[in-house]
């Protein structure tokens, strides 16, 4: 268990003031002039050093990332964007960031984008979240009157951050969507390449991370790479923040070492699976697009990204999703199904025909109105969708629905015996 | 040009651009790609996923290759070329569920779509689908939209590949299409389902490749197979677009664009493209003679002998011909040499007013850069023009152009949406003299450009100082230091007909009275017979007691006051020969015969010739052209330009002359109604009657 020194977010859960005073007495913004002076390499060098992947859910090295962007401009001037558009379904890590600890990120901003050459970030929030966008924004205006963001900073860099309001689309949170939607235009991905580190927002070098990514920056250049690269184990290093919804006792968002096990997490976090770890049926381990795990083999996981790779699945977001022996498993999954079909832009082909094919067949199966062969069709529909597409939605539609036919072809066969039979099937709980 | 690299397409390898995206790559290979939502001439989407190709060493998942570049490839292990794979197992894997994908929510409804026997998606599923479907859900079915009387909509065929949307945004400049709702639900519409506004809208239906954006007009009328295709010429504006004219039978079904890299790329306006059904109406398919104040129908003989009394009573100075908009150069040479032979100077075919001349060289009449040469441009003058009415595609062409480099353009005369941004000048000929003290920003530019345009449209050509204008004009393109051999000065004319009647010579001769002045003189009563050669758009009711002869083919204005009418055919009706604006020759090709006993014009003058005793020296059209030939050879190069003189416009420059301020109005107010043939059409009515209500509703 992580031991509190070690703790990057000391205000998650708000009993402290989350603004700049509250903040800087946890140790926020402490000397960050002396990051900078050490100099944009030395930031992007420790950051790799670090291990910290990605926390928006793909896992992609950080530091590998911010060394992408030109190293002089050509002209045009460097972004850094923030995506705040946390909309994975169970994922609910971002916005208490957002709401307890907005500084974190600001200063994180600062110093990702003085290691970028950005003088400008942009932090796209999530249409829904109203407070956590208050909250944000007054952390900017205090930083602005206390020199912290503006010109003439107190660190020496000019660094403006522009809070932006989505209007509450899943698809705004892929990252070249999300630039479309910071533009002004529909939030429709754009196709890669080219990347958005030479052609991004406004058509200038650009970076895109996840808030917590921003959000652990200075604290892992303060206490030293080594410090992080030591949490977890290799290639899966550090802190994260998991959020535990669903089944359990007591949900939470809960700050661990990368590599904690989903019992661990589960029983001393969340007061345990309720009714008892024997009555777990599944988790989704990493937000609604990562294929489920079957309890059987959820015993010794390790929550980090090789592990849960491993039992083809993945952490994504670390949202995990707890679910007991009393869900209606093909419903759950029908529903996230609904979700996906409900939130592809449309834009290209096998997401827009395919989400929506998926729902209607697994809504069949639910009811056990459906027929075997079927089942195969479906998988097969899902593989169709997978790589297909422009960008990672057709992916994430077509995930869980095979994560459930890996696991749970079983009970799906049972519906349609029992329908056969005319026997009940088995209703959502509601 | 840049760099060439080795690729790998299929084993075989081959050398392409750096630049070429896969999708060229492929095709330069010779492997064929299917592909819905790439167009050469939109910007790349990359959404319908049908073009995805296996490329090896990358991720292992099929690319698009419509949106990638060669530039973009990894080297395979060692330094290998790339390589990418057309036909593996992959790729057909993927196209297969694309297919699949395309097809469980399209309504397959091929017997009573328009598009089929030329769909696409009819192709593409025969090549690269499954035979069976595995769907067996509910289709999707999406209520219907308006966009106007000439794109006719059935949404649920739509296959969301957004080329139409890409259309209306980059080429035709009037955004007017976008999608609503998202997912399966994405519709493609206008906002709040009102008409498109563009003159270019019909391309959208060549472009959809499947049944959701169809012909109106068209609809129901014919399938293609059944239909006849004759590729000809266009002659609605000057632009004289390359166009396909599909007949069943003696009548024309529909006009359809050809490709032309020189002139109209492959888009059309929409009066080119849905003028069809007034070749069919108002036709004048028999000889008619006016007897105690009415038009009677009366045969070719007793036509031929009215018109031979009434200049047996006359002398040869007082008869005069008219030519109109849509004559050809056959038929204005025949009539020259019959005015000729008659004794009469007085012929012409300008607008009235207009001040060009043959005399003042090829190049004082001609849109010397060409068209295709608007893309070398760096900087562009309007004066007195609308290019959007007065020939459309050639402004998609001044649009593509700005969008490609931003190019400084501005206008002098009447302020329009020319769908690029303009600076507006000034709306009276002083502004020209502004430009030519140096004064304005845009004076600047003008001076530093190496290849200016300075386009001159008839509305200030046909004013009284108009010939102070084009000197001004002339003067404003050949100022400063200009690129070798660069000729700026491009007059843009709005009237088929008009550089092939300056070409021949069908201006007045020595002593001649020129358009306004025969309408004058005949009103006067000191003409006796005016002949109009499909001549609608002067004063009928200013004529006087002249006797009126018409030759032509619909009952428009000069039918109308005619004493005598002669029927001729149109354009699609005859092989003649237009020369467009740049000075390009073209010739049309017969795709239907003119209806009833009406006749091609050049042979309904021959034969008046005869009755009139002034025989014309040919039998047949080979004669007359080898006759017009020898006086003008550079008729004989079709398709070829001769080139004006850089001289004669350094010349023209000198002139001078005095400008009066008045504001310079356009000439043709009403796109869809600009000729005999468009006033006839009833789809040129109701998209001209749209156009007016639009305008007077945004005045509200």
């Amino acid at each position: 268990m992580l031991s509190d020194r070690d703790r990057i977010f000391t205000n998650l859960y708000g009993q402290g003031d989350w603004g700049l005073e509250g903040a800087m007495a946890r140790g926020a913004w402490d000397d960050t002039k002396a990051l900078i002076d050490k100099g944009g390499d030395w930031i992007i060098e420790q950051m790799k050093a670090s291990g910290l992947r990605g926390r928006g859910g793909a896992g992609f090295p950080t530091g590998l990332k911010w060394s992408f962007m030109p190293k002089e401009s050509d002209g045009r001037p460097h972004y850094l964007v923030v995506n705040a558009d946390e909309s994975e379904p169970g994922t609910c890590k971002d916005r208490e960031i957002m709401r307890h600890d907005p500084h974190l990120l600001i200063e994180g901003c600062v110093v990702a984008g003085f290691a970028m050459g950005a003088h400008t970030a942009f932090i796209y929030v999530r249409g829904e979240f109203i407070r956590e966008r208050e909250n944000l924004q007054a952390a900017v205006d205090q930083a602005y009157e206390a020199g912290l963001l503006g010109k003439n900073t107190k660190y020496g860099w000019d660094f403006d951050v522009i809070v932006h309001h989505g209007a509450g689309a899943y698809i705004c949170g892929e990252e070249t969507a999300l630039l479309e939607s910071l533009e002004g235009k529909k939030g429709m991905p754009r196709m890669k390449p080219p990347f958005p580190a030479s052609v991004g927002v406004y058509g200038c070098p650009t970076t895109v991370n996840n808030v917590e990514s921003i959000a652990v920056a200075p604290t892992i250049l303060r206490r030293g790479a080594a410090w992080f690269a030591g949490l977890g184990r290799e290639n899966n290093t550090g802190t994260k923040l998991f959020c535990v919804s669903g089944h359990v006792e007591q949900p939470c968002t809960v700050e661990e070492e990368m590599g904690i096990t989903l019992r661990e997490l589960i029983d001393r976090h969340c007061g345990g699976v309720r009714g008892g770890w024997d009555n777990l049926l599944a988790v989704i381990p990493g937000g609604a697009s990562v294929p489920l795990i079957p309890a059987s083999q959820c015993n010794d996981l390790n929550m980090d990204f090789d592990s849960l790779k491993e039992l083809k699945s993945g952490l994504g977001t670390a949202a995990v999703i707890v679910m007991d022996k009393s869900t209606d498993i093909v419903r759950a999954i029908s529903r996230l199904s609904y979700f996906y079909k409900h939130e592809s832009c449309g834009q290209c082909t096998p997401c827009r025909e395919g989400t929506g094919w998926m729902w209607r067949v697994l809504e069949r199966m639910a009811d056990g109105r459906a027929e075997k062969h079927e089942i195969d069709m479906l998988l097969n529909v899902t593989y169709q969708v997978e790589g297909h597409t422009i960008c990672a939605l057709g992916d994430a539609a077509a995930w869980p629905v095979q994560g459930l036919i890996r696991h749970f072809r079983g009970e799906i066969e049972r519906r349609i015996d029992a329908r056969l039979l005319g026997e009940p099937v088995m209703e959502a709980a509601e | 040009m840049s760099e060439l690299r080795t690729v790998k397409v299929d084993g075989a390898e081959i050398d392409v651009p750096q630049d070429y995206t896969l999708l060229q790559a492929c095709e330069a290979a010779g492997a064929e790609i299917p592909r819905f939502c790439f167009h050469e001439r939109l910007s790349i989407a990359g959404n319908c996923r049908m073009c995805l190709i296996e490329v090896k060493g990358g991720p292992p998942k099929p690319v698009a290759s419509c949106a990638m570049n060669v530039r973009d490839l990894r080297p395979g292990p060692e330094g290998a070329p790339p390589e990418m794979l057309t036909r593996s197992p992959m790729v057909r894997k993927a196209r297969e569920g694309v297919m699949e994908f395309l097809l469980i929510n399209h309504p397959l409804d091929c017997p009573i779509c328009d598009q089929g026997g030329e769909c696409d998606l009819q192709d593409q599923a025969m090549a690269y689908g499954v035979d069976g479907s595995r769907f067996h859900e509910n289709k999707r079915a999406v209520e219907d939209k308006y966009i106007g009387p000439l794109v006719k909509t059935t949404m649920t065929r739509c296959i969301h590949c957004t080329r139409c949307i890409r259309f209306a945004a980059e080429v035709a400049g009037a955004p007017d299409l976008g999608a609503t709702g998202r997912g399966e639900d994405m519709e493609i519409t206008t906002y709040l389902e009102a008409a498109m506004g563009s003159e270019l809208q019909g391309n959208v239906i060549d472009l959809c490749p499947v049944g959701a954006l169809t012909s109106r007009p068209y609809e129901f009328h014919a399938r293609p197979w059944e239909l006849t295709k004759t590729e000809s010429v266009d002659a609605m504006d000057a632009v004289g677009s390359a166009i396909r004219v599909d007949t069943r039978g003696r009548e024309v079904m529909r006009i359809l664009p050809r490709t032309n890299e020189d002139v109209n790329e492959e888009w059309i306006s929409d009066k080119t493209r849905f003028i069809w059904d007034g070749l069919r109406t108002q036709r004048l398919d028999r000889p008619y003679v006016r007897r105690d104040g009415r038009l009677v129908a009366a045969t070719w003989g007793e036509a031929f002998m009215n018109v031979a009394e009434a200049v047996g009573r006359s002398s040869g100075e007082k008869i005069a011909a008219l030519a109109g908009p849509l004559a050809g150069v056959e038929e204005m040479y025949a009539l020259r040499v019959l005015m000729e032979r008659l004794g009469s100077p007085h012929f012409d075919s300008r607008p009235a007013g207009s001040v060009l001349a043959p005399k003042n060289g090829r190049a004082s009449y001609l849109f010397n850069t060409t068209i295709a040469g608007i893309e070398a441009a760096d900087a562009i003058l309007i004066v007195g023009s609308n290019p959007r009415h007065e020939a459309a595609v050639l402004n998609a062409r001044i649009r593509k152009h700005f969008r490609a480099t931003n190019l400084p353009i501005a206008l002098v005369g009447e302020v329009a949406d020319l769908t690029y941004p303009a600076e507006h000048l000034g709306s009276g000929p002083q502004a020209l003299d502004a430009l030519l003290a140096g004064e304005g920003a845009f004076a600047g530019v003008l001076a530093e450009a190496k290849r200016p345009l300075v386009i001159v449209g008839q509305g200030a050509l046909t004013r009284a100082d108009g010939a102070a204008i084009l000197s001004r004009a002339a003067a404003l393109a050949t100022n400063g230091e200009r690129d070798e051999g660069w000729n700026g000065l491009c007059v843009l004319h709005d009237a088929a007909s008009a550089v092939g009647g300056l070409d021949i010579g069908f201006v007045p001769g020595e002593g001649g009275l020129a358009t306004a002045g025969i309408v004058a003189a005949a009103g006067r009563g000191d003409l006796d017979v005016v002949i109009l050669l499909g001549e609608d758009d002067v004063d009928m009711s200013a004529l006087g007691s002249a006797h009126v002869v018409y030759i032509g083919t619909h009952g428009d204005a000069g039918a109308h006051r005619a004493d005598v009418i002669l029927p001729a055919a149109t354009y699609t009706e005859k092989s003649a020969t237009y020369v467009n604006t740049e000075g390009r020759v073209q010739m049309t090709a017969r795709a239907a015969f003119p209806p009833g006993e009406a006749r091609e014009d050049w042979a309904v003058l021959r034969a008046l010739s005869d009755s009139l005793s002034a025989t014309l020296p040919f039998d047949d059209l080979n004669a007359l052209r080898g006759q017009m030939y020898q006086a003008h050879p550079h008729l004989a190069a079709i398709d070829g330009i001769a080139a004006g003189d850089l001289a004669d416009v350094r010349a023209l420059a000198e002139a001078g002359g005095d400008i009066d301020p008045a504001p310079i109005a356009n000439r043709i107010d009403d796109f869809y109604l600009t000729n005999p043939i468009a006033r006839a059409s009833a789809v040129m009515a109701e998209c001209s009657a749209l156009a007016s209500s639009t305008l007077a509703a945004a005045a509200e």
